[in-house]
């Protein structure tokens, strides 16, 4: 392999990673304040078709954005709602914002399947989703808005106790977290394959929760961990164009089986994965309790 | 003085009549949303609803397509109900159809020239198999490593997708089908047998409804059902009762991978004669819904497989007379889990109206 195909190889890694590190940081600031959020494919497609269809209607990349973010803010406004206020189950109500997603997204998109746009260069987006990864990181460790929102996930009674509105917290946690998947969703559709098709995030979402827990819920890991998945990803495509003989669906598998292993070797570490994980995961909170 | 804003107050007991009425308010619910949404886009609510709701199943063929929809999708359910109720959250269903749609398939496509009592017996047990030792593998990779089987049990429905995908259009493809992914068909003794001729309801709605008494008896009567009931309401309860937690997970597992392997089986043998890709349109995603809409009671999920089924039916309706895309029954679905979820805070708590001391 020659430097030029090696660079060309660096940058496919980059743009197909940047969704993945999108949505896995915005699901890792709404677990960190105690809220696991299932919805992630579901934002996903909806923040992915919502631009699309803005773009096609309107033209603009500028509005395209900002109307699938307020996809995302909807979404998981929506969801939210239900298990801030109703203290419905977190699990059961994420995967319904899944399915809601999946046939919310394939209904307005329909006639816009095939519609071709003129795509956006990722290259401002990849740089973006460094950045992210930095601010979140210093945002949690080093500003005193972060630590409370560590404690609100650690432990939602003391966090009252100590006067701070956990419900309020947790509400902006949820809504930046669904911001991001809708912004994942929308480079997507906008820039990494500039169409839209039904579900077409291939599972994304779930890859990117499975991204968390591999970070033990730290931001900067995050990073690693996409990038070892996207080479993973990038890499069987390569060996593919490189005559390795086997039939395309084995290597379509790899994702997925990575995800597993990754899973796998992670949380065997029974300890680690206590220690780390926020406290108050998935416990709804109640003032009355 | 009275306050005026209710205060929420946690019930002692959750309440029973409210965790019967709640799937009903769901439903209500969103008939009413899809009511405003019909409305919306600009068609006459009641004529939107008719023609979702009743007009599917006006006639015999009606009736038949709505079971023939609500077939797989209890039996998915009352499997899940296995994983549910001792809170493992299998969300695989979908892989563990398919991969019981593949062993049991494959068995029909090996002896599609063949005809014999014991074919449609063997290919449903092979599909059993299949569903099983697919939904197995999450419930291992959590007993042994730890491992979160949500994450796992979905993925595992992306590599059993493409394993099918494989299949039908390699090793497995119909030497006579041109360029068609599809394979051959089954003979005809590996089909579900009909029930009326001229209606594609079949043999399969029996197996189902035999699963469900099936699991009705094992949930009531046995101690296995005792055992994932205490194990689901308060797992330390159930550890210190000496329960043996690996077995339940694998058991319930099995059970669920093993009817949703039965489902797909029981779909490519009865309506669809042999194996391609979609042989499934989501029902694995959509029995998760079914499941706890019926409250995971085997009763209950008769009935929301038929109200569940009836969105599929009123989708394709809608798309042939109104023109909106039959995604618009995943909107449904989606809906009536929400509401569902949401209204079950009538169940654990109240709204009390208390005087200010």
């Amino acid at each position: 392999m020659n430097l030029e195909s090696l660079i060309g190889v660096i940058q496919i890694v980059l743009i197909a990673t940047t969704p993945l590190v999108f949505a896995s940081i915005g699901e890792l600031v709404t677990e960190k304040s105690g809220v696991l959020n299932l919805g992630v494919e579901g934002m996903m497609l909806v923040g992915a078709v919502t631009a699309f269809v803005t773009l096609v209607i309107t033209g603009s990349y500028f509005l395209a954005f900002i109307f699938s973010i307020l996809s995302g803010i909807f979404m998981s406004g929506l969801f939210a709602f239900l298990v801030l206020i109703l203290m419905s189950n977190q699990v059961a109500t994420g995967l319904a914002l899944t399915i809601f997603g999946i046939g919310l997204s394939s209904m307005i998109g329909k006639e816009y399947i095939g519609t071709p746009i003129d795509g956006l260069t990722p290259w401002y987006f990849v740089i973006f989703s460094f950045i992210i990864i930095f601010l979140i990181s210093y945002f949690f460790y080093k500003t005193k808005h972060g630590l409370i929102l560590r404690a609100v996930g650690e432990s939602h009674t003391s966090a009252h106790a100590l006067g701070y509105n956990v419900i309020k917290i947790r509400l902006y946690s949820i809504l930046f977290g669904g911001s991001m998947c809708a912004l994942a969703g929308s480079y997507m559709s906008i820039c990494y394959a500039p169409m839209w098709q039904e579900g077409m995030t291939a599972g994304r979402g779930w890859i990117a929760l499975a991204l968390v827990v591999f970070s033990t819920w730290k931001p900067s890991r995050i990073l690693l961990g996409a990038y070892i998945f996207g080479g993973v990803t990038i890499l069987q495509m390569n060996l593919q164009a490189f005559g390795l003989r086997l039939p395309a669906q084995f290597f379509n598998m790899a994702p997925y089986i990575a995800t597993m292993l990754v899973l796998v070797i992670i949380s065997s570490n029974k300890l680690r994965i206590k220690l780390s994980a926020p406290a108050s995961l998935t416990i709804p909170f109640h003032k009355g309790n | 003085m009275i306050n005026f804003l209710p205060s929420v107050v946690s019930r002692s007991q959750s309440s029973k009549l409210m965790s019967l009425f709640v799937p009903i308010i769901a439903v209500i619910l969103t008939l009413m949303t899809g009511s405003i949404i019909f409305s919306l886009m600009g068609f006459n609510p009641i004529f939107a609803l008719h023609t979702f709701f009743i007009s599917p199943i006006s006639s015999a063929y009606g009736i038949s397509e709505l079971l023939v929809k609500a077939t797989p999708l209890a039996l998915i359910a009352i499997g899940l109900a296995f994983c549910f109720k001792n809170n493992l959250y299998n969300i695989g269903a979908e892989g563990q159809l398919t991969m019981g749609a593949i062993f049991g398939g494959g068995v029909g496509i090996f002896f599609h020239d063949t005809n014999g009592f014991w074919l449609l017996p063997l290919m449903i047990i092979a599909g059993a198999i299949g569903g099983a030792l697919w939904g197995l593998i999450p419930a291992l990779l959590k007993t042994k490593f730890n491992t979160n089987e949500i994450l796992t049990s979905l993925m595992l429905v992306y590599v059993a997708l493409l394993i099918l995908d494989y299949l039908v259009v390699g090793p497995w493809k119909d030497p006579q089908g041109y360029s068609f992914p599809k394979t051959r068909s089954f003979s005809d003794s590996g089909r579900m047998p009909l029930l009326f001729s001229g209606l594609r309801i079949h043999f399969g709605l029996f197996i189902t409804l035999f699963l469900i008494f099936f699991s009705w008896f094992i949930f009531t009567k046995t101690i296995f059902g005792f055992q994932l009931k205490v194990s689901g309401f308060s797992p330390s309860a159930a550890r210190y009762a000496g329960f043996n937690q690996n077995r339940l997970v694998y058991l319930a597992f099995a059970i669920c991978g093993s009817f949703a392997g039965i489902a797909g089986l029981a779909e490519v043998s009865g309506p669809i004669g042999l194996l391609y890709r979609d042989i499934s349109p989501n029902y694995g995603f959509t029995a998760i819904i079914v499941a706890f809409l019926g409250r995971l009671h085997p009763i209950g999920i008769i009935f929301a497989s038929l109200v569940i089924a009836l969105t599929y039916l009123g989708a394709e309706d809608a798309q042939l007379f109104m023109q909106i895309p039959a995604a618009v029954g995943f909107v449904f679905q989606g809906l009536v889990l929400f509401y569902l979820l949401g209204a079950d805070f009538l169940v654990n708590y109240k709204l009390e109206f208390r005087k200010n001391k």
